[in-house]
Protein backbone atom coordinates (compact mmCIF):
# COMPACT_ATOMS: atom_id res chain seq x y z
CA UNK A 1 0.00 0.00 0.00
CA UNK A 2 1.76 3.33 -1.01
CA UNK A 3 1.49 6.05 1.09
CA UNK A 4 1.23 9.28 -0.83
CA UNK A 5 -0.63 11.73 1.08
CA UNK A 6 -2.08 13.10 -1.85
CA UNK A 7 -5.16 13.54 -3.40
CA UNK A 8 -5.71 9.78 -3.87
CA UNK A 9 -5.23 9.07 -0.12
CA UNK A 10 -7.84 11.35 0.55
CA UNK A 11 -10.45 10.41 -1.46
CA UNK A 12 -10.00 6.90 0.22
CA UNK A 13 -10.33 8.27 3.31
CA UNK A 14 -13.11 10.34 2.24
CA UNK A 15 -15.30 8.14 5.16
CA UNK A 16 -12.94 9.56 8.07
CA UNK A 17 -13.26 13.00 6.36
CA UNK A 18 -17.40 12.57 6.79
CA UNK A 19 -16.84 11.36 10.23
CA UNK A 20 -14.37 14.49 11.59
CA UNK A 21 -16.63 17.14 10.04
CA UNK A 22 -20.08 14.55 11.47
CA UNK A 23 -18.19 14.75 15.14
CA UNK A 24 -17.70 18.45 15.19
CA UNK A 25 -20.99 19.03 14.12
CA UNK A 26 -22.05 16.63 17.23
CA UNK A 27 -20.11 18.43 19.81
CA UNK A 28 -20.51 21.42 18.90
CA UNK A 29 -24.08 21.59 19.81
CA UNK A 30 -23.94 18.60 22.27
CA UNK A 31 -25.52 20.21 25.98
CA UNK A 32 -27.54 23.02 24.42
CA UNK A 33 -31.26 23.31 24.31
CA UNK A 34 -32.20 24.22 20.75
CA UNK A 35 -28.99 22.76 19.31
CA UNK A 36 -28.55 23.39 15.68
CA UNK A 37 -31.14 26.48 15.79
CA UNK A 38 -27.78 28.44 17.37
CA UNK A 39 -26.27 28.64 13.76
CA UNK A 40 -29.54 30.27 12.95
CA UNK A 41 -29.76 32.70 15.32
CA UNK A 42 -26.23 33.85 16.26
CA UNK A 43 -26.38 35.41 12.72
CA UNK A 44 -29.68 36.71 12.75
CA UNK A 45 -28.67 38.88 16.63
CA UNK A 46 -25.72 39.95 15.11
CA UNK A 47 -27.14 41.34 12.28
CA UNK A 48 -29.83 42.88 14.40
CA UNK A 49 -27.53 44.61 16.71
CA UNK A 50 -25.30 46.02 13.18
CA UNK A 51 -28.48 46.81 11.52
CA UNK A 52 -29.71 49.05 14.92
CA UNK A 53 -26.02 50.77 15.12
CA UNK A 54 -25.43 51.55 11.16
CA UNK A 55 -28.76 52.50 10.40
CA UNK A 56 -30.39 54.05 13.55
CA UNK A 57 -26.57 55.74 15.01
CA UNK A 58 -24.66 56.32 11.70
CA UNK A 59 -27.72 56.50 9.50
CA UNK A 60 -26.22 54.24 6.69
CA UNK A 61 -28.87 54.69 3.26
CA UNK A 62 -28.75 51.24 1.64
CA UNK A 63 -31.54 49.75 0.71
CA UNK A 64 -32.97 46.75 2.59
CA UNK A 65 -29.89 47.31 4.94
CA UNK A 66 -30.73 44.35 7.38
CA UNK A 67 -30.60 41.84 4.49
CA UNK A 68 -26.92 43.89 3.20
CA UNK A 69 -25.45 43.43 6.65
CA UNK A 70 -26.27 39.58 7.13
CA UNK A 71 -25.60 38.55 3.56
CA UNK A 72 -21.88 39.69 3.87
CA UNK A 73 -21.53 38.92 7.19
CA UNK A 74 -22.74 35.23 6.35
CA UNK A 75 -19.60 35.41 3.71
CA UNK A 76 -17.22 36.64 5.92
CA UNK A 77 -17.71 34.86 9.19
CA UNK A 78 -17.87 31.47 6.82
CA UNK A 79 -14.35 32.63 5.55
CA UNK A 80 -12.76 33.59 8.78
CA UNK A 81 -14.46 30.45 10.88
CA UNK A 82 -13.24 28.22 8.42
CA UNK A 83 -9.16 29.56 7.92
CA UNK A 84 -9.14 30.11 11.63
CA UNK A 85 -10.15 26.67 12.88
CA UNK A 86 -8.03 25.04 9.46
CA UNK A 87 -5.32 27.48 11.06
CA UNK A 88 -5.03 25.33 14.66
CA UNK A 89 -6.48 21.79 13.30
CA UNK A 90 -3.16 20.46 13.07
CA UNK A 91 -1.79 20.60 16.15
CA UNK A 92 -5.40 20.32 17.98
CA UNK A 93 -5.16 17.00 15.85
CA UNK A 94 -1.91 15.89 16.98
CA UNK A 95 -2.92 12.78 18.85
CA UNK A 96 -4.40 11.07 15.86
CA UNK A 97 -1.47 11.61 13.41
CA UNK A 98 0.67 10.70 16.06
CA UNK A 99 -0.47 7.41 16.64
CA UNK A 100 -1.95 6.58 13.27
CA UNK A 101 -1.31 7.07 9.12
CA UNK A 102 -3.80 9.58 7.91
CA UNK A 103 -3.63 12.13 4.92
CA UNK A 104 -2.77 14.98 6.68
CA UNK A 105 -4.89 17.47 4.60
CA UNK A 106 -7.81 15.92 5.86
CA UNK A 107 -7.55 17.97 9.37
CA UNK A 108 -7.78 21.73 7.82
CA UNK A 109 -10.22 20.60 4.39
CA UNK A 110 -12.44 18.85 7.75
CA UNK A 111 -12.72 22.06 9.55
CA UNK A 112 -13.57 24.09 6.36
CA UNK A 113 -16.35 21.96 5.56
CA UNK A 114 -17.88 21.72 9.42
CA UNK A 115 -17.69 25.52 8.96
CA UNK A 116 -19.64 24.94 5.72
CA UNK A 117 -22.08 23.21 7.35
CA UNK A 118 -22.84 26.16 9.31
CA UNK A 119 -22.39 28.60 6.78
CA UNK A 120 -25.69 26.33 5.07
CA UNK A 121 -27.78 27.20 8.16
CA UNK A 122 -27.27 30.23 8.17
CA UNK A 123 -28.17 30.62 5.32
CA UNK A 124 -31.80 29.81 6.16
CA UNK A 125 -31.43 32.85 8.52
CA UNK A 126 -30.01 35.37 5.27
CA UNK A 127 -33.68 34.03 3.62
CA UNK A 128 -35.72 34.91 6.29
CA UNK A 129 -34.53 38.04 6.65
CA UNK A 130 -34.91 38.71 2.67
CA UNK A 131 -38.21 37.72 2.98
CA UNK A 132 -39.51 39.39 6.15
CA UNK A 133 -37.71 42.80 4.38
CA UNK A 134 -38.99 42.17 1.65
CA UNK A 135 -36.63 40.96 -0.32
CA UNK A 136 -37.65 38.37 -2.83
CA UNK A 137 -36.03 35.31 -3.06
CA UNK A 138 -35.83 34.67 -7.39
CA UNK A 139 -34.03 32.16 -9.34
CA UNK A 140 -31.09 34.13 -9.50
CA UNK A 141 -30.49 33.36 -5.84
CA UNK A 142 -28.79 29.92 -7.37
CA UNK A 143 -25.69 31.91 -8.74
CA UNK A 144 -25.17 32.79 -4.79
CA UNK A 145 -24.93 29.13 -4.19
CA UNK A 146 -22.12 29.61 -6.81
CA UNK A 147 -20.27 32.26 -4.48
CA UNK A 148 -19.72 29.70 -1.18
CA UNK A 149 -17.99 27.09 -3.44
CA UNK A 150 -15.89 30.19 -4.08
CA UNK A 151 -15.67 31.19 -0.82
CA UNK A 152 -15.06 27.35 0.19
CA UNK A 153 -12.22 26.97 -2.24
CA UNK A 154 -10.40 29.78 -1.63
CA UNK A 155 -10.60 29.03 2.39
CA UNK A 156 -8.95 25.82 1.88
CA UNK A 157 -6.03 27.63 0.17
CA UNK A 158 -5.99 30.07 2.94
CA UNK A 159 -6.45 27.27 5.34
CA UNK A 160 -3.46 25.24 4.38
CA UNK A 161 -1.27 28.10 3.83
CA UNK A 162 -2.22 29.32 7.26
CA UNK A 163 -1.96 25.50 9.17
CA UNK A 164 1.71 24.93 7.18
CA UNK A 165 2.70 28.05 9.23
CA UNK A 166 1.12 28.08 12.35
CA UNK A 167 2.41 24.52 13.03
CA UNK A 168 6.02 25.74 13.81
CA UNK A 169 5.17 29.11 14.94
CA UNK A 170 1.83 29.05 17.00
CA UNK A 171 1.90 33.10 17.37
CA UNK A 172 0.06 33.74 14.09
CA UNK A 173 -3.33 32.31 16.04
CA UNK A 174 -2.75 36.01 17.98
CA UNK A 175 -1.61 37.80 14.61
CA UNK A 176 -4.48 35.75 12.37
CA UNK A 177 -7.20 37.45 15.12
CA UNK A 178 -6.07 40.88 14.24
CA UNK A 179 -5.41 40.65 10.80
CA UNK A 180 -9.43 39.45 10.27
CA UNK A 181 -10.26 42.20 11.79
CA UNK A 182 -8.51 44.61 9.87
CA UNK A 183 -9.95 42.18 7.02
CA UNK A 184 -13.64 42.88 7.98
CA UNK A 185 -13.24 46.48 7.96
CA UNK A 186 -11.70 46.45 4.49
CA UNK A 187 -14.28 44.26 2.90
CA UNK A 188 -17.95 46.12 2.55
CA UNK A 189 -19.96 43.72 4.71
CA UNK A 190 -21.42 46.67 7.01
CA UNK A 191 -20.80 49.89 4.70
CA UNK A 192 -21.70 50.45 0.96
CA UNK A 193 -18.63 49.50 -1.41
CA UNK A 194 -19.50 52.97 -3.09
CA UNK A 195 -18.02 55.31 0.31
CA UNK A 196 -14.79 53.74 -0.18
CA UNK A 197 -12.17 56.65 -1.24
CA UNK A 198 -10.64 56.60 -4.32
CA UNK A 199 -7.39 56.48 -3.54
CA UNK A 200 -8.11 53.40 -1.00
CA UNK A 201 -10.15 51.52 -3.82
CA UNK A 202 -6.95 49.22 -4.20
CA UNK A 203 -7.66 47.73 -1.51
CA UNK A 204 -11.00 46.52 -2.95
CA UNK A 205 -9.65 45.33 -6.05
CA UNK A 206 -6.87 43.28 -3.67
CA UNK A 207 -9.36 42.02 -1.78
CA UNK A 208 -10.90 38.43 -3.02
CA UNK A 209 -13.37 39.06 -0.26
CA UNK A 210 -15.01 41.90 -1.85
CA UNK A 211 -15.75 40.15 -5.26
CA UNK A 212 -17.04 37.01 -3.41
CA UNK A 213 -19.38 39.38 -1.20
CA UNK A 214 -20.85 41.15 -4.11
CA UNK A 215 -21.30 38.21 -6.17
CA UNK A 216 -22.81 36.85 -3.40
CA UNK A 217 -25.07 39.87 -3.40
CA UNK A 218 -25.65 40.17 -7.10
CA UNK A 219 -27.85 37.22 -6.85
CA UNK A 220 -29.41 37.45 -3.46
CA UNK A 221 -30.50 41.57 -3.11
CA UNK A 222 -30.40 42.56 -6.86
CA UNK A 223 -31.87 39.78 -8.90
CA UNK A 224 -29.38 39.67 -11.70
CA UNK A 225 -26.44 36.95 -12.51
CA UNK A 226 -23.17 38.20 -11.86
CA UNK A 227 -21.19 39.44 -15.13
CA UNK A 228 -18.71 37.39 -16.47
CA UNK A 229 -16.23 39.42 -15.64
CA UNK A 230 -16.82 39.14 -11.68
CA UNK A 231 -17.24 35.21 -11.97
CA UNK A 232 -13.99 35.48 -13.71
CA UNK A 233 -12.09 37.67 -10.65
CA UNK A 234 -14.15 35.05 -8.16
CA UNK A 235 -12.53 31.75 -9.70
CA UNK A 236 -9.15 33.14 -10.38
CA UNK A 237 -8.54 34.42 -6.70
CA UNK A 238 -10.34 30.81 -5.49
CA UNK A 239 -7.75 28.33 -7.83
CA UNK A 240 -4.62 30.78 -7.50
CA UNK A 241 -4.80 30.95 -3.57
CA UNK A 242 -5.81 27.10 -3.55
CA UNK A 243 -2.45 26.25 -5.86
CA UNK A 244 -0.11 28.21 -3.02
CA UNK A 245 -2.08 26.63 -0.53
CA UNK A 246 -1.48 22.95 -1.63
CA UNK A 247 2.30 23.83 -2.57
CA UNK A 248 3.13 25.00 0.62
CA UNK A 249 1.43 23.03 2.58
CA UNK A 250 3.05 19.75 1.00
CA UNK A 251 6.49 21.29 1.23
CA UNK A 252 6.22 21.26 5.06
CA UNK A 253 3.53 18.38 5.93
CA UNK A 254 6.56 16.01 6.41
CA UNK A 255 7.82 18.16 9.21
CA UNK A 256 4.43 18.33 11.12
CA UNK A 257 4.54 15.43 12.99
CA UNK A 258 7.83 17.26 14.75
CA UNK A 259 6.61 19.94 16.22
CA UNK A 260 3.20 18.67 17.43
CA UNK B 1 12.04 -9.05 -4.46
CA UNK B 2 10.77 -12.38 -3.05
CA UNK B 3 7.14 -11.98 -3.30
CA UNK B 4 6.79 -13.56 0.59
CA UNK B 5 8.60 -10.23 1.96
CA UNK B 6 5.68 -7.82 3.41
CA UNK B 7 8.12 -5.39 5.17
CA UNK B 8 10.73 -4.80 3.67
CA UNK B 9 12.92 -1.89 5.52
CA UNK B 10 16.31 -0.93 3.88
CA UNK B 11 19.20 1.43 5.50
CA UNK B 12 16.82 3.01 7.00
CA UNK B 13 17.92 6.31 9.23
CA UNK B 14 16.24 8.36 11.42
CA UNK B 15 17.61 11.58 12.32
CA UNK B 16 15.73 14.74 14.43
CA UNK B 17 16.98 17.97 15.03
CA UNK B 18 16.76 19.39 18.36
CA UNK B 19 17.04 23.00 18.43
CA UNK B 20 19.06 23.68 21.04
CA UNK B 21 16.24 26.00 22.19
CA UNK B 22 13.36 25.52 21.18
CA UNK B 23 11.86 28.44 18.97
CA UNK B 24 7.97 28.35 19.08
CA UNK B 25 7.06 32.46 19.35
CA UNK B 26 7.44 34.73 15.95
CA UNK B 27 9.37 37.13 17.74
CA UNK B 28 12.20 34.96 18.93
CA UNK B 29 12.34 33.64 15.56
CA UNK B 30 12.96 36.66 13.92
CA UNK B 31 15.54 37.96 16.41
CA UNK B 32 17.45 34.97 15.93
CA UNK B 33 17.17 34.11 12.64
CA UNK B 34 18.45 38.32 12.12
CA UNK B 35 21.18 37.70 14.63
CA UNK B 36 21.66 33.85 12.88
CA UNK B 37 21.47 31.93 15.71
CA UNK B 38 19.51 28.87 15.37
CA UNK B 39 21.41 26.12 16.04
CA UNK B 40 20.37 22.83 16.26
CA UNK B 41 21.75 19.57 17.59
CA UNK B 42 21.37 16.49 15.64
CA UNK B 43 20.33 13.13 17.24
CA UNK B 44 20.30 9.52 15.09
CA UNK B 45 17.15 7.66 16.26
CA UNK B 46 17.99 5.37 14.20
CA UNK B 47 20.99 4.56 12.09
CA UNK B 48 21.03 2.45 9.07
CA UNK B 49 18.34 -0.39 10.21
CA UNK B 50 17.65 -2.99 7.26
CA UNK B 51 15.00 -5.94 8.48
CA UNK B 52 12.48 -8.18 6.24
CA UNK B 53 9.25 -9.10 7.73
CA UNK B 54 7.61 -12.62 5.80
CA UNK B 55 4.07 -13.84 5.41
CA UNK B 56 2.80 -15.00 8.44
CA UNK B 57 5.68 -14.24 10.52
CA UNK B 58 6.00 -13.14 14.05
CA UNK B 59 8.26 -10.48 13.79
CA UNK B 60 9.93 -9.32 17.46
CA UNK B 61 11.44 -5.96 18.01
CA UNK B 62 13.58 -5.83 21.43
CA UNK B 63 15.55 -3.27 22.97
CA UNK B 64 15.76 -1.08 26.02
CA UNK B 65 14.05 2.37 26.33
CA UNK B 66 15.64 4.68 24.16
CA UNK B 67 16.49 1.77 21.45
CA UNK B 68 14.48 3.64 18.88
CA UNK B 69 11.63 0.93 18.81
CA UNK B 70 8.84 3.75 18.70
CA UNK B 71 10.24 5.57 16.41
CA UNK B 72 11.01 2.16 13.88
CA UNK B 73 7.14 1.67 14.16
CA UNK B 74 6.18 5.10 13.44
CA UNK B 75 8.04 4.86 10.34
CA UNK B 76 6.67 1.23 9.54
CA UNK B 77 3.40 3.25 10.02
CA UNK B 78 3.51 6.01 8.09
CA UNK B 79 3.35 8.16 10.61
CA UNK B 80 7.08 9.60 10.70
CA UNK B 81 9.17 9.42 7.19
CA UNK B 82 12.73 8.37 7.38
CA UNK B 83 15.40 10.92 7.07
CA UNK B 84 17.44 8.07 4.49
CA UNK B 85 16.57 4.70 3.43
CA UNK B 86 13.10 3.32 2.43
CA UNK B 87 10.21 1.26 3.70
CA UNK B 88 8.15 -0.99 1.53
CA UNK B 89 5.32 -2.22 2.75
CA UNK B 90 2.51 -4.73 1.01
CA UNK B 91 -0.46 -5.23 2.44
CA UNK B 92 -2.64 -3.00 5.23
CA UNK B 93 -0.97 -2.23 8.66
CA UNK B 94 -3.18 -2.04 11.62
CA UNK B 95 -0.81 -0.18 13.59
CA UNK B 96 -1.43 -0.83 17.69
CA UNK B 97 1.18 1.91 18.53
CA UNK B 98 -0.31 3.21 21.39
CA UNK B 99 -4.11 2.19 22.97
CA UNK B 100 -7.22 4.55 21.76
CA UNK B 101 -4.94 6.10 18.54
CA UNK B 102 -7.70 8.26 17.18
CA UNK B 103 -10.45 7.67 20.08
CA UNK B 104 -12.16 11.07 20.91
CA UNK B 105 -12.88 10.78 24.73
CA UNK B 106 -15.85 12.46 24.10
CA UNK B 107 -17.61 10.57 22.05
CA UNK B 108 -19.10 6.81 22.77
CA UNK B 109 -17.71 3.60 22.30
CA UNK B 110 -20.36 2.85 19.30
CA UNK B 111 -18.97 6.10 17.74
CA UNK B 112 -15.74 5.63 18.26
CA UNK B 113 -15.78 2.19 16.92
CA UNK B 114 -16.38 3.51 13.75
CA UNK B 115 -13.90 6.92 13.78
CA UNK B 116 -11.14 4.60 14.80
CA UNK B 117 -12.23 2.38 11.87
CA UNK B 118 -12.17 5.45 9.56
CA UNK B 119 -8.38 6.24 10.44
CA UNK B 120 -7.47 3.18 9.23
CA UNK B 121 -9.16 3.54 6.03
CA UNK B 122 -12.09 1.49 6.41
CA UNK B 123 -15.97 2.88 5.56
CA UNK B 124 -19.17 3.01 8.12
CA UNK B 125 -20.56 0.40 5.81
CA UNK B 126 -17.23 -1.92 6.48
CA UNK B 127 -17.41 -1.44 9.96
CA UNK B 128 -20.64 -2.15 9.99
CA UNK B 129 -20.50 -5.69 8.66
CA UNK B 130 -17.50 -6.15 11.67
CA UNK B 131 -19.47 -4.37 14.42
CA UNK B 132 -20.70 -7.38 16.03
CA UNK B 133 -17.38 -8.80 16.30
CA UNK B 134 -15.93 -5.74 17.59
CA UNK B 135 -18.06 -5.37 20.65
CA UNK B 136 -18.10 -9.44 21.48
CA UNK B 137 -14.40 -9.44 21.31
CA UNK B 138 -13.65 -5.98 23.54
CA UNK B 139 -16.58 -7.85 26.07
CA UNK B 140 -17.85 -3.92 26.06
CA UNK B 141 -21.69 -4.54 25.62
CA UNK B 142 -22.81 -3.04 28.23
CA UNK B 143 -21.04 0.21 27.59
CA UNK B 144 -21.70 0.66 23.91
CA UNK B 145 -23.72 4.19 24.59
CA UNK B 146 -21.13 5.38 27.34
CA UNK B 147 -18.06 8.42 26.23
CA UNK B 148 -15.40 6.40 26.73
CA UNK B 149 -13.71 9.76 28.71
CA UNK B 150 -15.47 7.26 31.42
CA UNK B 151 -13.12 4.24 30.42
CA UNK B 152 -10.30 2.61 32.16
CA UNK B 153 -6.76 1.93 30.30
CA UNK B 154 -8.04 -1.59 30.36
CA UNK B 155 -11.33 -0.61 28.40
CA UNK B 156 -9.58 1.42 26.35
CA UNK B 157 -7.05 -1.64 25.33
CA UNK B 158 -9.69 -3.68 24.67
CA UNK B 159 -11.86 -1.75 22.49
CA UNK B 160 -8.71 -0.56 20.47
CA UNK B 161 -7.23 -4.26 19.77
CA UNK B 162 -10.40 -5.80 18.91
CA UNK B 163 -10.91 -2.78 16.20
CA UNK B 164 -7.26 -3.20 15.12
CA UNK B 165 -7.57 -7.11 14.53
CA UNK B 166 -11.08 -6.63 13.22
CA UNK B 167 -10.06 -5.20 10.40
CA UNK B 168 -8.19 -8.49 9.53
CA UNK B 169 -5.20 -6.38 8.56
CA UNK B 170 -2.26 -8.08 6.26
CA UNK B 171 0.38 -6.56 9.02
CA UNK B 172 -0.52 -5.71 12.77
CA UNK B 173 2.00 -3.70 14.83
CA UNK B 174 1.26 -4.34 18.27
CA UNK B 175 3.50 -1.93 20.88
CA UNK B 176 3.22 -2.82 24.40
CA UNK B 177 -0.48 -3.16 24.23
CA UNK B 178 -0.62 -6.48 25.33
CA UNK B 179 0.70 -5.65 28.91
CA UNK B 180 -2.65 -3.78 29.83
CA UNK B 181 -5.73 -6.07 30.64
CA UNK B 182 -5.61 -9.17 32.61
CA UNK B 183 -4.65 -12.22 32.39
CA UNK B 184 -7.79 -13.37 31.20
CA UNK B 185 -7.66 -10.55 28.20
CA UNK B 186 -3.72 -11.14 27.26
CA UNK B 187 -4.61 -14.57 26.69
CA UNK B 188 -7.54 -13.68 24.30
CA UNK B 189 -5.74 -11.50 22.63
CA UNK B 190 -2.64 -13.89 22.21
CA UNK B 191 -4.93 -16.61 20.63
CA UNK B 192 -6.41 -13.91 18.23
CA UNK B 193 -2.54 -12.92 16.89
CA UNK B 194 -2.06 -16.74 16.42
CA UNK B 195 -5.20 -17.04 14.70
CA UNK B 196 -4.65 -14.22 12.30
CA UNK B 197 -0.53 -15.85 12.06
CA UNK B 198 -2.40 -18.93 10.67
CA UNK B 199 -4.65 -16.98 8.65
CA UNK B 200 -1.58 -15.66 6.51
CA UNK B 201 -1.10 -11.92 8.12
CA UNK B 202 2.22 -10.61 9.81
CA UNK B 203 2.67 -9.47 13.27
CA UNK B 204 5.34 -6.99 14.30
CA UNK B 205 5.16 -6.80 18.49
CA UNK B 206 7.30 -5.09 20.35
CA UNK B 207 8.00 -6.06 24.39
CA UNK B 208 9.80 -6.00 27.22
CA UNK B 209 8.85 -9.11 28.20
CA UNK B 210 11.37 -11.81 26.92
CA UNK B 211 9.27 -14.66 27.96
CA UNK B 212 6.24 -12.90 26.25
CA UNK B 213 8.41 -12.27 22.69
CA UNK B 214 9.79 -15.97 23.14
CA UNK B 215 6.51 -17.77 23.03
CA UNK B 216 5.07 -16.10 20.65
CA UNK B 217 7.55 -15.00 17.73
CA UNK B 218 9.58 -16.60 15.29
CA UNK B 219 12.28 -14.00 14.42
CA UNK B 220 13.57 -10.49 15.32
CA UNK B 221 16.12 -7.83 15.92
CA UNK B 222 17.31 -6.31 19.13
CA UNK B 223 18.00 -2.65 18.95
CA UNK B 224 20.85 -0.42 20.72
CA UNK B 225 20.73 3.19 20.15
CA UNK B 226 19.46 2.99 17.16
CA UNK B 227 21.99 0.22 15.26
CA UNK B 228 20.69 -3.39 15.17
CA UNK B 229 23.18 -5.28 17.33
CA UNK B 230 21.00 -8.51 16.32
CA UNK B 231 19.31 -10.16 14.17
CA UNK B 232 17.79 -13.90 13.14
CA UNK B 233 16.14 -16.51 15.36
CA UNK B 234 14.18 -15.98 18.35
CA UNK B 235 15.85 -18.19 20.52
CA UNK B 236 19.15 -17.20 20.48
CA UNK B 237 17.74 -13.37 20.46
CA UNK B 238 16.18 -13.70 23.91
CA UNK B 239 18.96 -15.43 24.81
CA UNK B 240 21.39 -12.64 23.88
CA UNK B 241 19.27 -9.66 25.06
CA UNK B 242 19.28 -11.23 28.25
CA UNK B 243 23.09 -11.61 28.13
CA UNK B 244 23.71 -8.38 27.12
CA UNK B 245 21.46 -6.20 30.25
CA UNK B 246 21.55 -8.81 33.42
Amino acid sequence: MKKNDGIIDLWKYRDLLWQLVAKDVKVKYKRSFIGVLWSLLNPLLTMLILTIVFKELFRFNIENFAAYVISGQVIFSFFSESTSLAMTSIYTSGQIMKKVYVPKAIFPISKILYALVNTLYSIIAVVIVCLLTGVPITASFFSSLLTIVYVMIFSIGVGLILCSIAVFLRDLEHIYGVLLTAWMYATPVIYPAEIMPDRFLFVLYCNPLYFFVTHFREGLLYHQLPSIELNLYCLMYALITLVIGVYVFNKRRNQFILYI
Amino acid sequence: MNSDVVVNVKDVSMRFLQASEKITTFKEFVIRSLKKKISYTEFWALSNVSFQVRRGELFGILGLNGAGKSTLLKILSGVLVPTNGSVSVHGNIAPLIELGAGFDPELTARENIYLNGATLGFSRKEMNAKFDEIVEFSELKEFLDVPIKNFSSGMYARLGFSIATSVSPEILIVDEVLSVGDFMFQQKCENKIRQMIDNGASVILVSHSIEQVRSLCSRGIVLERGHVVKSGDIDELCDFYYERYS
